[in-house]
């Protein structure tokens, strides 16, 4: 093995960004969202810290609609991980008995993610929250730095955002003010699986394929995940091989057809993928698509 | 993207390989940048014949390139962010070959550019200036050029671009080479600064010389610009591992009594096991007790009585932890180096500044100093030069406005060990603070150290030593010795 290949680079630099930002901040929290991304940061930040334990705790923003398994894979590493795990939920949300299936996704997502992270953050005075996303994610990410400064109402101003040079960031912030930290920015997609097959890192079960009871919904094919999916949908449920490439709520999560089971057949199909869907979009922008909306999609 | 391999595999093996390179690439979208930065995503990429023909499509529509591939169109222009009164910075964008993972920090050419471009090359290893082959060299290519080593860039590529226009007429490639090295090259010092150039003719629209050797210009033997950056040895990276070992201490980590590890990023050198060691500015020593593992394998909290994952050494770039065999005295900030190490000791050092805010500089108004992990007072007590980037010029100046670059007086209020930027990067950096905004107001490169603290001075000394020391100052004067 190469003594000090890109995963290595990637992986310093990211516990560099990770060290500094516990130095430098009182209050920091990892937001751990279960899926692939939240994964290799934990990893990451339990190596920064080794042997204590990362000394934040963890945030989960509980939608209510998970899949099953996420909550429980969620339960099962952070206790492993021996951090603690603050799991928030809008109390609005369950007054309203908020549901993705008769509110719409804009609602549920407005009220249980958007509005949730807000109130979490204002009653756990967070100074610094980590997050998995990746500039390679879409094009508007691109520019986005590695400390992400929001003001006091956690709006994000353009304006107030810090040019960052080598690998020393400006941490200073005013009481109310707090950052956004992305320490996977200059990982691909591609760099985090590669990461999770080398370091064998746990994701759950659900990136994997296997026999799923899903059914059609919004153009999408959605599991059943729990007596909550509508009994007209119920009835058309079919058993089939599939798996998912990311992980949220489950109505609101296409699974993909795959018999990918292993990891290394994952990184296969992903690769491969990865052209087909590029090939889809370009035939999609044939249809008159305007060269800004081509750029505001992001080719690459 | 599978390429070769025959098998996920041996893919995956192939990657385990892969080293990472950093690159800018400098010009103006005349210049065809964008039209590059799009064909190196694009090449790099499994080539579908229906793709090229939809984008054929949307060139024909929306391109400025009538009947070829618009390959710019692929690339944000930064236009619409620009309108919309964000500041821009940089941009960053990846693509990988088989034999390394590429990050380009792709900035706008406009008002903004010095600052941009500075941040863009603080971490690159290599700067691809771009010439329109028809224009040869311009004021732009000077600046482009001047900030690029000026931020330590060791490894230039000067791309010649639009040589489809100019016929790849090989005496216009090699007017423009002869330009570059009169023009410009003569002015940055590049043999004393380990600069290494190439010259390559490309059409980046047709794709000449990029990924394979282009039929075209037969009488160009070098290597295609892929290929020249797949297998460039990167000075950044080299002489970083081989300097001299620096350690600027980030976080002390004590979980319990049993435990305190000194944790950071090794900005140069290595480290072993028995070393011994010096910390910095305190001049307090020990010795190297064990270095935490950087392949831990159980990564569960430990205990004080459970053993750990340990390894005989470290390097850079590694973020690691060291423990020493002293209970001494350690901080955040502090800098670990090998006993008798050369380093500076000093609150006062002349520093090239690049200035990033709108707000001018103000001489001698107290700002805070972020060096490696420590965050300290300091102010700019005068200005030496400034250096006008167009002209390679040095102008007198009392004030220094947003993308302006000189060289001044900083002093601290603490002394600080420091090398200069040219000798390592990551020690003679710095970023500038305002105490009350808290904006980044500029980055800094320390050349030398001004007031040298006689370091030796505490030290007592033989009668032998001292007659050693007169000797020597009596017989090699030019050797520069200090007095005891």
């Amino acid at each position: 093995m190469n003594s000090f290949n890109n995963l290595k680079h990637l992986e310093a630099e990211a516990i560099h960004i990770m060290r500094e930002v516990v130095a430098e901040f009182s209050n920091p929290a990892m937001l751990y969202s279960v899926g692939k991304d939240s994964s290799v940061m934990l990893h990451l930040l339990q190596k920064a810290f080794y042997p204590a334990s990362p000394p934040m705790p963890l945030v989960h923003v509980d939608t209510q609609w998970k899949f099953k398994e996420m909550i429980a894979f969620r339960d099962k590493r952070a206790k492993e991980v021996g951090m603690e795990l603050i799991v928030y939920s809008n109390p609005k949300g369950k007054e309203l008995n908020i549901s993705p299936f008769k509110h719409g996704s804009a609602m549920h997502t407005d009220i249980m993610k958007t509005e949730a992270l807000k109130n979490m953050l204002n009653i756990y005075k967070f100074d610094a929250v980590f997050g998995g996303a990746r500039r390679d994610e879409e094009k508007s990410r691109s520019k986005e730095r590695i400390y992400s400064f929001r003001d006091e109402n956690h709006r994000w101003n353009p304006k107030s955002q810090r040019p960052e040079l080598w690998n020393i960031f400006n941490g200073r912030h005013k009481q109310d003010e707090s950052i956004r930290v992305f320490p996977l920015s200059n990982w691909t997609e591609l760099d985090i699986w590669q990461y999770i097959y080398s370091e064998n890192i746990a994701i759950p079960e659900l990136y994997f394929a296997k026999k799923r009871k899903v059914v059609e919904y919004m153009g999408t094919k959605i599991m059943l995940d729990d007596e909550r999916v509508p009994k007209e949908l119920r009835d058309n449920a079919k058993e089939e091989m599939v798996r998912f490439r990311t992980l949220g709520c489950y109505p609101l999560t296409g699974a993909i057809n795959s018999n990918a089971s292993t990891l290394q057949e994952i990184i296969q199909e992903m690769l491969l993928s990865t052209t087909s869907e590029r090939h889809g979009r370009v035939i999609d922008s044939d249809g008159g698509a305007s060269m800004e909306e081509k750029k505001q999609e992001g080719y690459f | 993207m599978l390429d070769d391999s025959k098998t996920i595999e041996q893919y995956l093996q192939k990657y385990d390989n892969q080293d990472i390179c950093r690159f800018i690439t400098c010009g103006s979208v005349d210049d065809g940048k964008s039209t590059l930065i799009g064909r190196l995503l694009y090449d790099s990429k499994m080539f579908f014949e229906d793709q090229l023909s939809a984008i054929k499509k949307d060139s024909k529509k929306f391109g400025t390139t009538g009947d070829k591939i618009d390959l710019a169109l692929l690339v944000d222009g930064l236009a619409s962010e620009r309108e919309q009164g964000i500041t821009i910075d940089v941009a960053y964008r990846y693509f990988s070959t088989a034999k390394r993972k590429y990050i380009i920090a792709d900035t706008p050419g406009h008002e903004q550019y010095t600052r941009n471009m500075a941040t863009g090359a603080s971490t690159a290893d290599i700067a691809i200036i771009l010439i329109d082959a028809r224009k040869g060299v311009l004021t732009q290519t000077k600046r482009h050029s001047y900030i690029a080593t000026l931020l330590g860039i060791k490894n230039i590529i000067v791309a010649i671009n639009k040589m489809d226009l100019v016929d790849f007429s090989q005496e216009r490639y090699q007017k423009i080479v002869r330009q570059y090295e009169k023009e410009v090259l003569e002015h940055l010092n590049v043999h004393e600064s380990n600069i290494k150039t190439d010259y390559i003719p490309i059409s980046a629209l047709e794709g000449d010389n990029i990924v394979s050797s282009s039929k075209n210009c037969s009488w160009y033997k070098g290597r295609p610009l892929m290929e020249l950056l797949d297998t460039m040895v990167l000075t950044t990276k080299s002489t970083q591992k081989d300097a001299e070992f620096r350690f600027p201490v980030q976080y002390v980590n004590r979980p319990h009594l049993n435990f305190r590890g000194f944790c950071g990023t090794i900005a140069s050198g290595t480290i072993s096991v028995g070393d011994e060691v010096s910390v910095l500015p305190s001049q307090k020593h020990s010795r190297v007790k064990s270095i935490i593992s950087n392949e831990i394998k159980d990564l569960r909290v430990k205990t004080e009585d459970e053993g750990l994952e340990i390894t005989e050494k470290a390097f850079a770039p590694m973020s690691t932890t060291i423990v020493l065999e002293d209970e001494i005295d350690i901080s955040r900030g502090d800098i670990i180096v090998k006993r008798n190490a050369e380093v500076e000791i000093s609150n006062k050092f002349s520093a090239m500044l690049v200035w990033m805010s709108e707000t001018p500089l103000s001489l001698h108004k107290n700002y805070l100093i972020k060096r490696a992990t420590s965050v300290i007072n300091g102010n700019f007590s005068s200005i030496e030069y400034k250096k006008d980037v167009n002209t390679f010029e040095k102008l007198t100046a009392d004030k220094l406005e947003l993308n302006e670059i000189a060289k001044c007086t900083i002093s601290f209020d603490r002394e600080i060990a420091a090398d200069s930027y040219t000798q390592n990067k990551y020690m003679g950096s710095f970023i500038v603070i305002d105490k009350h905004t808290n904006e980044t107001l500029g980055a800094g490169m320390i050349d030398s150290c001004i007031k040298k603290q006689d370091r030796i001075s505490k030290r007592q000394y033989t009668e032998e030593e001292l007659a050693l020391n007169q000797y020597v100052r009596k017989n090699y004067p030019e050797w520069g010795c200090l007095k005891l």
